[in-house]
């Protein structure tokens, strides 16, 4: 019987988070300038298994992506089980820079979606001088609530289903049904009470609605890419955000939805590399 | 055009099993039209159209003509392919006991979207 290996390799790391000890799951393919993944709310860092599939990507670049505290297969802290987890603005930059600083990166560029997109505008704007370049995916710069958020997390709704059903219509039309129903799969793991945690920084906490003109590119280039079917954050915000932010580079994705790395990874690569050279150029 | 969800419905084993645990009865309006859908253990078994009197139901969901008839065409234009996109543009309406609708979420979006150009029987 012949079997194959991805050349994905995935790590347990413990370090202090926010004054606690954490254990925190991280994956990599590739050599080279280091790129770091993050993940969308409720979901892990699986969601970037197409980039590090893709010689194309890993051949100039160190793919990293870890699963954030509470998510896949890194753990709540020791104590969880008498908290409501809630992620805040404060706790997400700290846990992004910490990680980066504890994989000794040097200037990662940055790639996150949806509140990974979020963070990582908050991250330009505050810590620029920390990455190479940072692209967003499905950025936005605030998402009203448009569903009653309890509704993720009661013990008469099935968590894992509800998130699943909620997200499955963010997912672009074309999307090849495997890597669909994978990116869904994610949603529908996720622990009690995470996704709508998360949604605490995407639709309360994380809103930068006041302070995203202020980012300077100059100090860090910044990308934002935006799937057309998503209408979590729709192209208008994205554009909304890019026209507000001289240098920004802006892209709509036709056909793709809410994930694009991980509903659609062979049509967002079409996306990603050309971006991808332009920062290896600079 | 709301009838052929009985059988659409009925004729998808897999859906129809996800459903087992829902039996309830829901409004459903298109513009000025409404509907009473009753489903048993996942089956639709009445689909009953207005106007009623003393309508009775869990929930109900409401949109305009033309916003269903979007949800409804074969390839519908972002912001009108989920019933969650059409609640996010406030062109859904969704009220009532909507703990029925959200627990069984994936079901009722599967058994609306039967009705969609293209979808068969």
């Amino acid at each position: 019987m012949s079997v194959k290996f991805e050349p994905i390799t995935g790590r347990y790391m413990h370090l202090d988070l926010f004054g606690r000890p954490h254990r925190v799951y991280v994956e990599e393919a590739g050599e080279g300038t280091p790129l770091l993944c993050l993940h969308t709310a409720g979901s892990d860092g699986r969601q970037y298994r197409g980039l590090m599939n893709d010689a194309r990507v890993t051949s100039r670049h160190r793919v990293i992506a870890f699963d954030m505290p509470w998510h896949g297969k890194s753990s709540p802290p020791a104590g969880w089980h008498d908290e409501e987890y809630q992620l805040t603005s404060a706790q997400y930059t700290t846990m992004v820079l910490e990680i980066s600083a504890a994989l000794r990166l040097d200037r990662p560029i940055l790639i996150g979606c949806s509140i990974g997109g979020r963070i990582a505008l908050h991250l330009a704007l505050e810590h620029p001088e920390r990455f190479r370049a940072i692209i967003g995916l499905q950025a936005g710069a605030h998402v009203d609530p448009y569903y009653d958020l309890n509704f993720l997390h009661r013990p008469d709704v099935h968590g894992g289903e509800v998130s699943g059903a909620i997200v499955s219509g963010l997912v672009g039309p074309d999307a090849p049904a495997k890597e669909r129903w994978e990116t869904l799969w994610h949603y529908m793991q996720g622990g009690p009470g995470v996704f709508k945690g998360d949604l605490f920084f995407y639709k309360l906490d994380g809103d930068i609605r006041g302070r995203v003109a202020q980012i300077d590119t100059r100090r860090c280039p910044l990308f934002l890419l935006s799937g057309e079917y998503d209408y979590s954050c729709t192209p208008e915000e994205t554009l909304a955000v890019a026209q507000s932010i001289p240098g920004c580079e802006v892209t709509i994705m036709k056909g793709l939805g809410h994930f694009p790395m991980s509903e659609d990874p062979q049509v967002f690569l079409t996306y990603l590399l050309p971006v991808l050279e332009k920062i290896g150029r600079s | 055009m709301i009838e052929k969800l009985q059988q659409r419905v009925n004729n998808d084993a897999g859906l129809v099993r996800r459903g087992r645990y829902l039996s309830t009865t829901f409004l459903l309006e298109v513009g000025r039209t409404s509907w009473l859908i009753t489903i048993f253990e996942g089956r639709i078994v009445s689909v009953t159209s207005g106007p009623f009197v003393m309508p009775s139901s869990s929930f109900a969901l409401r949109a305009s003509e033309d916003d269903w008839s979007k949800f409804w065409s074969e390839r519908p234009p972002p912001g009108s392919n989920d019933l969650l996109a059409l609640v996010k543009r406030r062109a859904l309406k969704a009220e009532g006991n909507l703990q029925i609708f959200m627990a069984h979420l994936r079901y009722f979006k599967e058994a609306l979207g039967k009705l969609r150009e293209g979808a068969g029987a």
